[in-house]
């Protein structure tokens, strides 16, 4: 059986101090790496014989708008199936450049979970087949899960007033 | 007497004003037109959520919406004078939606059922469209979250009312043709 604690004593032998910040919410491990390192880490753990984390369960992105200089943190979330051990690892990028290497070279179905990254969060997926919006209106020409927005959007101009009378 | 006993409350619709003598019976066409489509509507239903469900409710047995000639439910727009829109329309939707108004033949009349339709409902959202007379002209909204089945009947009626009522010029008027340019349609 996996342990966290096996895992991490693998990422730290081969990466040093480029993982940091271990944590264990609810019993999953979770670290921390540079956005340049994220392809070396996610190949290590998919090829390694003894972890084998070969399925990318998600990869969303968080937005820390108080950040600054990592305001955008996107996460890995991946799986050993032969064990049924999880685990979440962050890269943080700043939002003036959200640049992170594709993992669609990794795992297919990363090509969709970056396409919906990049539509709601504007990361820059630099490699990708095909990093076009995947949800919202083509013509969008903003990141709406970004938190740049008053929940009450005074300049919209799409609901008719008149009727409601907010 | 017969083992079967009739309805006998069977309610006939009433024959619009005329003139009638022996033999015969005089009226003004658009009256006797507007009382052949307002109780042979052929609606689409356009559902895509929690009201459609409600309008599935009104068309089966119980609420009936096949008592006011309207059981011709059609999912091919060419033959429908009447597009139901049930549910929240995303403005990814909004196009498709304007395609198929598009594709109904003339005359066609447009029920928004519910909130959503009518005016985004509570998904006051980057992603969906705040109310669908943004993109085709509506003639009777519903309201309700889901509106029950009762209240989707009274819409229909009133979509009746306006097409037993409508002048068989009404689409060629300027105002008609003026009301769909500001849709940009034509």
């Amino acid at each position: 059986m996996l342990s966290n604690e096996t895992i991490r004593q693998r990422l730290e032998a081969q990466f040093g101090d480029q993982v940091c910040d271990f944590s264990e919410p609810y019993g999953m491990l979770t670290f921390e790496t540079p956005a340049a390192n994220n392809l070396k880490v996610l190949t290590f753990l998919k090829d390694n014989p003894e972890l084998q984390f070969d399925f990318l369960n998600d990869l969303t992105v968080v937005h820390y708008p108080d950040l600054s200089g990592r305001e955008l943190a996107v996460v890995y979330m991946l799986q050993n199936i032969r064990h049924g051990v999880r685990l979440r690892f962050k890269v943080f990028v700043p939002v003036a450049q959200p640049d992170v290497f594709t993992a669609t070279s990794l795992f297919s179905t990363a090509n969709w979970l970056e396409r919906e990254a990049y539509d709601f969060f504007g990361v820059n997926f630099k490699g990708h087949p095909n990093l076009t919006r995947i949800m919202n209106v083509p013509e969008m020409d903003y990141f709406p899960l970004r938190k740049e927005y008053p929940v009450e959007d005074q300049t919209r101009i799409d609901k008719d007033d008149d009727m409601f009378g907010r | 007497m017969r083992p079967v006993t009739h309805n006998t409350k069977v309610k006939m619709v009433e024959a619009p004003q005329g003139f009638s003598g022996e033999g015969f019976f005089t009226m003004k066409l658009s009256e006797a037109v507007g009382l052949a489509r307002s109780n042979s509507i052929w609606p689409l239903p356009f559902a895509t959520s929690c009201c459609g469900i409600e309008f599935m409710a009104t068309a089966a047995a119980h609420y009936d919406l096949a008592r006011f000639g309207a059981e011709r439910m059609a999912f091919t727009p060419r033959q429908c004078d009447l597009i139901m829109v049930m549910g929240t329309i995303a403005k990814k939707m909004a196009p498709v939606l304007r395609q198929v108004y598009l594709q109904m033949a003339e005359p066609r009349w447009v029920l928004a059922v519910g909130a959503c339709a009518s005016s985004g409902g509570i998904f006051d959202s980057y992603s969906v469209l705040q109310g669908i007379d943004q993109v085709i002209p509506v003639d009777v909204y519903v309201p309700g979250c889901p509106p029950r089945p009762e209240a989707i009947l009274d819409g229909f009626m009133r979509i009746q009312d306006l097409v037993k009522s409508e002048d068989l010029r009404r689409r060629h008027s300027d105002e008609y043709k003026h009301l769909l340019n500001d849709y940009g349609i034509q």
